[in-house]
């Protein structure tokens, strides 16, 4: 959209000519500066500069919908109205039927608490037939960290959906529909990421998993605004690739500890703060989500992954359609299970602190 | 110099001075043919340059007695009569429409932001659902122009909003009017959905479009009563190199939001992010964009946690007082918190 050529967007031939002598060549050239840098620029009066913007932006701008129209769209080609259902039952209530599409959905959570787990049951899920509550396509799995077995994988699958599975060349189609890559660079990563877009509804990829997304990054830049920028263009891309695919997009993301007392406070909070007693500050310590508040604002649902007390518990910290609510689970043969589908409703800012106690064998699961 | 005032090209100005105009008096008093055989321009060119130049010299005769001495201009007892009658949108919280002075108001441009989670997007729904509740429930009965930079716009949430406020309505005129048939709630959430109009902008040359466009739009949609941009920030934090270009930017931007606001009388929500700020050996949160973005509003309220509690804190506003209201985010929308100790603070 940005990048259409002015010359084909209709304008009258003697305007067009002087944006073109002034190599003002596309859309974004033109909106990159403001009006009145556009008139001493051209050298034109402020009317025709004010009328051949208005064209240009009438050109460029996005149409418009309304919020029905979406809807209908959604509810007529998608699945369950474009929702991929994990199969926990709790979840999927909270979540209006699973990880929606289009967006974002980012897991987080110390090593060993069942990210990966969950995202290969993600990808048998839509692999799936559709008459067995799947998407029937292909997943591109992105495994920066070689974590992704394969036996594993078959594993859950036979033991979740065994009617499916036993039969005579299944397993072979479902693992067949998924596609692992292996970049070792964030630059490699961009390339296949240019790739997947062409190929996406070609090939017709339902789901797309990113594992993990801070492996990628933090191994690259020093922190700081490099590693920043590079974050953030990769974020507006992965996003608009969810948009304009209409998948779901799940990403994996590491934690680190809590440096100091960060519980950050603006400037007029800092005032009041001031002039209080000291309340006892509690230390409990807790670890935060990596990649920043940049990428935290970026993901559209954040799902944490926990323990607490020796319990393991997903958490819904950041969801627009769902309540704030924590279910207890546990990691079996056939992946992860649910212990309560009612979920406990967690208030405040609580939510979003992630716990690592009393977990000593992380990495084992019961059989 | 007056020539620099007017909006012409600076091949035209360059013209005027070699031809001897250098006041706009020299100007006005001149004859169209004059000018343009003087500054070898076309008769309507002239014309133009004329007009410019009357319209703004205008400005400098001064006359005592006359009250619209100034074109364009406005008193503040006539501004004061017009604010009476300006209105404002529910946030369907009462203690945050308390310390708005009754709602988010018309006419001006309010920036919300706040921490991820806080309920930024939550809001934005809220009063695009809320900015169509009808005349007779004391509402503007408008529509809702969604503009959404991040895709956090979701239908399914859009819908539960949406029946929880006519499911409220129902209930009110169930109070209000038992024995009135006519005020039965004839609206379906579908319908509400219908006046939402939703854009989804991806990079900032399209926001800038957007906003371009915007004037055209609610020209032809004059019952649009408010215009939600949902994040301003997104596309403006990535890979901006030169960020004195940005500041240009944005600064257009939000004047020409202004000047919708203004001249349609509708009400312009901008949601903005949170970025850290390094101030006096310490880190603070503070909103995105820089500190030359924050006069570009007109007032600004901060969303943040108070303990438990989301609280919404006025932090600059040139007619409401400094004051922090708790609020709370439910499956209907935006309500009351259920703390026991409502007291609005005074800060």
């Amino acid at each position: 959209m940005a990048n259409k050529l002015i010359n084909q967007m209709g304008l009258p031939k003697s305007i067009a000519n002087i944006f073109a002598a002034r190599n003002i060549i596309t859309a974004k050239d033109a909106l990159s500066l403001t009006e009145f840098e556009l008139m001493e620029l051209l050298d034109v009066g402020m009317t025709e500069v004010t009328f051949a913007m208005a064209h240009i932006s009438e050109v460029v701008c996005p149409p418009c919908q309304t919020a029905l129209l979406l809807m209908e769209q959604r509810v007529r080609n998608e699945s369950l109205a474009g929702h991929l259902p994990t199969r926990l039952k709790g979840l999927d209530e909270a979540l209006c039927g699973g990880i929606p599409f289009g967006v974002l959905t980012e897991l987080v959570g110390p090593p060993g608490i069942g990210k990966t787990q969950f995202c290969l049951k993600l990808s048998l899920l839509a692999s799936l037939p559709v008459n067995c509550g799947g998407l029937e396509g292909r997943v591109i799995y992105i495994d920066v960290e070689s974590k992704f077995s394969s036996k594993r994988l078959i594993e859950i699958g036979t033991k979740s959906f065994p009617e499916i599975f036993y039969k005579k060349g299944m397993a072979q189609e479902m693992a067949g529909r998924i596609m692992i890559l292996r970049p070792t660079s964030l630059s490699e990563f961009a390339e296949s990421l240019h790739r997947i877009k062409v190929s996406l509804l070609q090939q017709q990829v339902k789901l797309l998993i990113i594992d993990s997304m801070a492996a990628l990054v933090l191994g690259e830049h020093d922190s700081g605004a490099s590693r920043q920028q590079a974050l953030g263009w990769h974020v507006s891309f992965i996003k608009s690739l969810a948009e304009f695919s209409r998948i779901p997009i799940v990403l994996t993301n590491q934690v680190r500890s809590q440096i100091g007392d960060e519980s950050l406070m603006y400037s007029f909070q800092a005032r009041s703060h001031s002039t209080k007693e000291d309340t006892p500050v509690t230390f409990d310590s807790h670890l935060v989500a990596a990649l920043g508040i940049n990428w935290a604002h970026a993901v559209t649902i954040r799902l944490v992954l926990e323990s607490k007390s020796g319990q393991r518990f997903i958490k819904l910290a950041k969801s627009p359609i769902s309540p704030p609510l924590a279910f207890p689970f546990n990691i079996t043969a056939s992946g992860i299970v649910l212990l309560d589908d009612n979920g406990i409703e967690m208030k405040g800012p609580e939510i979003n602190n992630i716990h690592c106690q009393g977990q000593n064998a992380l990495s084992n699961y019961e059989r | 110099m007056e020539i620099g005032m007017l909006p012409i090209s600076a091949s035209k100005r360059g013209k005027l001075l070699a031809a001897g105009y250098t006041t706009l008096h020299s100007i006005a008093t001149t004859s169209i043919t004059h000018l343009a055989t003087d500054i070898e321009v076309s008769e309507s060119e002239a014309l133009e340059i004329l007009n410019f130049a009357t319209r703004n010299s205008a400005l400098e005769r001064s006359s005592g007695s006359n009250t619209n001495v100034i074109q364009g201009g406005q008193t503040a007892w006539d501004m004061l009569n017009e604010e009476r009658f300006s209105s404002s949108i529910t946030t369907s919280c009462a203690d945050l429409d308390n310390i708005l002075g009754g709602g988010i108001n018309c006419k001006e441009v309010t920036e919300i932001g706040g921490v991820p989670g806080i309920g930024k997007t939550q809001i934005g729904i809220q009063l695009a659902v809320n900015v169509q509740i009808p005349l007779d429930y004391g509402g503007l009965g408008g529509k809702a122009i969604y503009i959404d930079t991040e895709g956090s716009f979701m239908v399914e949430r859009v819908l539960q909003i949406a029946e929880a406020c006519i499911e409220d309505m129902s209930e009110y005129s169930h109070h209000f009017h038992k024995d009135n048939q006519a005020y039965g709630v004839k609206m379906h959430p579908n319908s509400i959905l219908e006046n939402i109009f939703y854009f989804r902008v991806c990079s900032y040359t399209e926001q800038i479009a957007l906003v371009n466009y915007l004037d055209k739009f609610v020209t032809e949609h004059k019952d649009v009563k408010i215009i939600i941009i949902d994040s301003v920030t997104f596309h403006f934090r990535q890979d901006f190199e030169d960020m004195a270009l940005r500041t240009r930017l944005l600064g257009e931007m939000s004047l020409k939001l202004m000047k919708l606001a203004k001249n349609f009388s509708l009400a312009v929500v901008m949601l903005n992010q949170v970025t850290t700020k390094h101030v006096e050996g310490s880190f603070q949160l503070t909103l995105a964009l820089g500190d030359s973005w924050s006069h570009s509003c007109t007032n600004r309220i901060i969303l943040y946690w108070n303990g438990d509690e989301r609280h919404a804190y006025i932090d600059k506003s040139p007619s409401l007082k400094s004051a922090s209201a708790p609020y709370s985010v439910t499956s209907r929308g935006i309500r009351n918190s259920t703390s026991s100790s409502k007291r609005i603070k005074m800060v």
